[in-house]
Formats: structure tokens, C-alpha cells, sequence
């Protein structure tokens, strides 16, 4: 008996534990952050960041239930408050990035899309981000702005599953991060500012963070000219 | 009549197996203590869209796994070939499969650019990712194996000196599989269907990833639950109770069938 309650002992710690090193960080962030967030962490000297990646809403509701992360990375301004409604917040979240909507359709456009309004055409099969998360809400600000009203075929629950939808041509066309339109089998579709919501994006040290010294050099880090043009560099508006 | 080393259980492995349980239950409690009560009417009630959609696609599902599995399994009981353990893993394939990969593999497969989705929609116009067609094919996906490993083994079980009288008197193969295994299994199967039933009706991975999210279309009771999660947390443990209260009413009624 002792030699299997150890075992199991053994195993639950040795899970539980691992990943104390130097220089590391638990970084929640939003999906569409998932690239330039290890390029961010490269540059700043980070020996090691472990990136949590999940819609914002599924990060506060992470931190609620008290996931052990450091640094949260949220794609809008009502999920970083909700942070701070939970308590969880060392300080004030902090906007360090902004970003804006596109079009996303297949490569070389073949339904020949050119303004939001295309996306209403019957027959066309339209994926949107889930009103849950933050591209989903940017999305409703976006088509009431512009007063375009869509059936999308599904309301997915992240902007990265919007895009993979299109990729891999489930979808005629989605609305996802400018951003998040530079890769392989699709191209984009710009949208004039006077519609585009502005994305902003907020980075929050919890008040449970293991090193918060360090998780808050990291977000000071996130605010100097060599992170904006990183975020540059990815498309983000910095 | 009991044997004499009933009750005979060492206690360190009591210890363990207590260990195991909290490990099964613990969850299960907590659910039950964080449990929102008064809520709990009114919170099925605003997802009566999901649970009818919940309803519709795995009945559905179950009936397709029926139609296929029952066969598949008389096929695995009765059939005389060698490749009849590949069969056996095949089948039991989306059991241990991740359910996304289950979900890719469908897209992969049947989405619209896929080598037999774009052959459905080419010869019938039928789109399988985004509709409610999609989310039957993909709990039909995973509910399969229950239906078709548990007929199997009620096949198995049959007294087969009935069939051997029932061809001495001139019944051929269908008839002996239709007159006498299949009212002789009918236990077994209900059993199988029950279970592919409970798998369906709590299927998400691939549900979500193959025929997407839409309330009234494709949001079955586990995606609904997802999402409130994120807007409603107490919305979402109402609903996941009544999911669990359901899957193990599921699991008694199927356990008697099966002991009968």
C-alpha cells in the first residue's frame, strides 16, 4: 500500500511542480497574441515563457478558478476590467497594443469580396467570432457600425478557429484580426476605419503571481519603443 | 450463494480504491455544493433551444449507430477472416481518439474541400460543416463503437445451437440473424444504443470543431454550457448538472438492461 499511495503521491507533485525554473513566467493570452507574445518574450531576455493561450473570457474564468498565471494578455478593455472586478489585479491593467478587423477569404479572393456588406450575399457561407470573446463583441460593434446585418453559419469560439475555418475553405469568409491575415491560404480584406472599432489590448500582473517583481518588469517592458516595434512588425498598431 | 472469499478485500487496496473514488466523485460534489439551486429551472429553461437541438442530434445519432453498428457488430461476432482484429480496432478508434481530432478528421474528410464532402456536394448539394446534419454525423462518429462493441458481445453471447437448427431447417443467413440472434440480443443491443445514446448526447470536441457553433442549429447542451461558462458560470454548472443527472440515469437504466 505505501509503495502505491507513493506512487500516486509522486506523480500528483511531480506535475503539480514542474516548471519553477529561472527568468520563467505563466503568461495567459489572448489567441490572437499567441505569436507575438513569444517574439515579446525572446526580445526581453525571458529564459522561458509558458504561454497559455485561450479566448479572454476563458482566461478571466481561468484566474476566477484560480489558474497559477503571472501575466494576463487580454484583446479587450471588458475582459481586463473583469480581471479587476475579481480582484485579481496587481496595480492597473495596462493598454500596450491595438489592433483593427479584416476580412479574411480564401487566397486570391475567388468570390471577388471587397466591403463588409459582400458578406450579407446569400449562399455564402460566413463564420463569425462567438459574441463571448472580444473579436465576437468587436465584430457586433463593427457590423452596427457599418448597419450590415449577416447569418453566419457558426460563432466560433476563438478568432484563431474563425480563421482556421477559412484556411482550410469550411468558410467563405470570416471577420478576424488584421493581424492574424498573414499566413498561407487566405487573403484579406481591409475595412475603412470609419467602421473598424479600435482593439485594444491590455496586459494585467495578478496579485498571484509567483515573481511579481519580474511579471511586472515584463508588462513595464511591453510599454518601450523595442516592444511597440515588435508589435509593429506583427501588424499591431503600437 | 456466496463464495467464502467474498468480502475478503485486503485493506490497502480498499485504501486505494477509496482514493480512486474521491478521485471520480470529487468533482461530482463540488458541482453539487457550488450548485445554484434556486437558478436551476429557469436556467434549463433559457437553454430549451440547446437541449432540443441536444435531443433531436443524438437520437439521430443514435439511430444511424444502430443502423450501422448493430450490423458491424454481427459482422465482428459472426464473421470468419483474419483481419477481424484491425476491424475490432478500427471501430474502437474514436473511443481513445481525442474528440478534435475526431472533429479534424471529419473536416479533413467530409468538410467541403474534403476527398467525400465535396463529392456529396457535388452530386447532392449537401454540406455537412455548419449544420445540424454535421453535428448528427459527428456524435454518430463517436457513438458507433458503443453500438457496435456491445452488440458484438451480445452476439457472442447467444446460444447458437438455435441458429444451427433454425439453417438444418432451411433458414438462411438473414432470417437466422432476424428471427432468431436479433430478438435474442435485443437486451445487449438496448444496452449499446443507451450507451452510444449517453456518448452522443455528451459529445463536444468534435461537434464543435466539425460543424461549428450556431444556437438552434448546431449549439448542442455541452457547447451551450461552453459559452455560458464564459458570460453566466452558474448558468453553466445548472446545466452541467443536469447533463450529469441525465448521463447516470442513462447508466442505471443501461446496467439493468444489461444484467437482465
Amino acid at each position: 500500500m505505501r509503495g502505491g499511495l507513493a506512487l500516486v503521491a509522486v506523480v500528483l507533485l511531480g506535475t503539480a511542480c514542474s516548471g519553477t525554473g529561472e527568468r520563467h513566467l505563466i503568461v495567459g493570452a489572448a489567441s490572437s497574441m499567441t505569436e507575438v507574445a513569444h517574439r515579446l518574450a525572446d526580445s526581453y531576455g525571458l529564459a522561458h515563457i509558458e504561454l497559455s493561450v485561450a479566448g479572454s473570457q476563458v482566461l478571466v474564468a481561468q484566474v476566477r478558478e484560480g489558474a497559477p498565471l503571472d501575466v494576463v494578455l487580454t484583446a479587450d478593455a471588458g475582459t481586463a476590467r473583469a480581471l479587476v472586478d475579481l480582484g485579481a489585479v496587481a496595480g492597473r491593467p495596462i493598454l500596450f497594443a491595438r489592433n483593427r478587423l479584416a476580412i479574411a477569404v480564401a487566397a486570391g479572393n475567388p468570390l471577388a469580396i471587397s466591403e463588409l456588406a459582400d458578406l450579407a450575399r446569400p449562399g455564402l457561407t460566413v463564420v463569425l467570432a462567438a459574441p463571448e470573446v472580444p473579436a465576437g463583441q468587436y465584430t457586433a460593434r463593427l457590423l452596427e457600425n457599418a448597419a450590415v446585418s449577416i447569418s453566419p453559419s457558426s460563432l466560433e469560439p476563438s478568432v484563431r478557429s474563425v480563421l482556421a475555418k477559412v484556411q482550410l475553405g469550411e468558410a467563405d469568409a470570416g471577420i478576424v484580426y488584421q493581424t492574424d491575415l498573414e499566413r498561407s491560404g487566405i487573403s484579406g480584406v481591409e475595412l475603412p476605419d470609419e467602421i473598424n472599432p479600435v482593439t485594444e489590448y491590455y496586459a494585467a500582473v495578478l496579485k498571484e503571481a509567483s515573481d511579481p517583481g519580474r511579471a511586472e518588469a515584463f508588462v513595464a517592458y511591453l510599454q518601450t519603443p523595442e516592444a511597440a516595434g515588435i508589435l509593429r512588425e506583427f501588424g499591431f498598431l503600437a | 450463494m456466496r463464495p467464502a472469499t467474498a468480502g475478503n478485500i485486503p485493506a490497502r487496496l480498499i485504501a486505494l480504491a477509496t482514493l480512486g473514488l474521491v478521485l471520480l466523485m470529487g468533482p461530482l460534489i463540488g458541482l453539487l455544493i457550488r450548485m445554484p439551486w434556486t437558478r436551476l429551472l429557469g436556467d434549463v429553461g433559457d437553454a430549451g433551444t440547446a437541449v432540443r437541438v441536444s435531443v433531436f442530434v443524438s437520437v439521430s445519432a443514435t439511430a444511424v449507430a444502430a443502423g450501422l453498428g448493430v450490423p458491424l457488430g454481427w459482422v465482428l461476432a459472426r464473421g470468419r477472416f483474419r483481419a477481424r482484429a484491425v476491424l475490432r480496432a478500427v471501430i474502437l478508434l474514436p473511443i481513445v481518439l481525442p474528440p478534435v481530432v475526431s472533429g479534424v478528421a471529419l473536416l479533413a474528410s467530409l468538410g467541403r474541400s474534403g476527398p467525400i464532402g465535396s463529392v456529396l456536394g457535388e452530386l447532392f448539394g449537401l454540406t455537412l460543416p455548419f449544420t445540424m446534419a454535421g453535428a448528427v454525423v459527428a456524435a454518430a462518429f463517436v457513438a458507433l463503437p458503443f453500438v457496435a462493441l456491445v452488440s458484438e458481445a451480445g452476439f457472442q453471447g447467444l446460444d447458437r445451437n438455435l441458429e444451427d437448427v433454425a439453417a438444418t431447417l432451411g433458414a438462411g443467413p438473414w432470417r437466422r440473424f432476424r428471427r432468431i440472434a436479433l430478438p435474442q440480443a435485443l437486451p445487449a443491443l438496448g444496452a449499446g444504443l443507451v450507451l452510444g445514446w449517453a456518448r452522443a448526447i455528451g459529445e463536444f470536441g468534435a461537434t464543435i470543431t466539425f460543424a461549428g457553433n450556431l444556437s438552434g442549429r448546431t449549439q448542442t447542451l455541452p457547447l451551450a454550457i461552453f459559452f455560458e461558462l464564459e458570460r453566466d458560470p452558474e448558468a453553466a454548472f445548472s446545466l452541467s448538472l443536469v447533463l450529469v443527472l441525465v448521463s447516470l440515469g442513462v447508466l442505471f437504466t443501461a446496467r439493468r438492461a444489461w444484467s437482465r
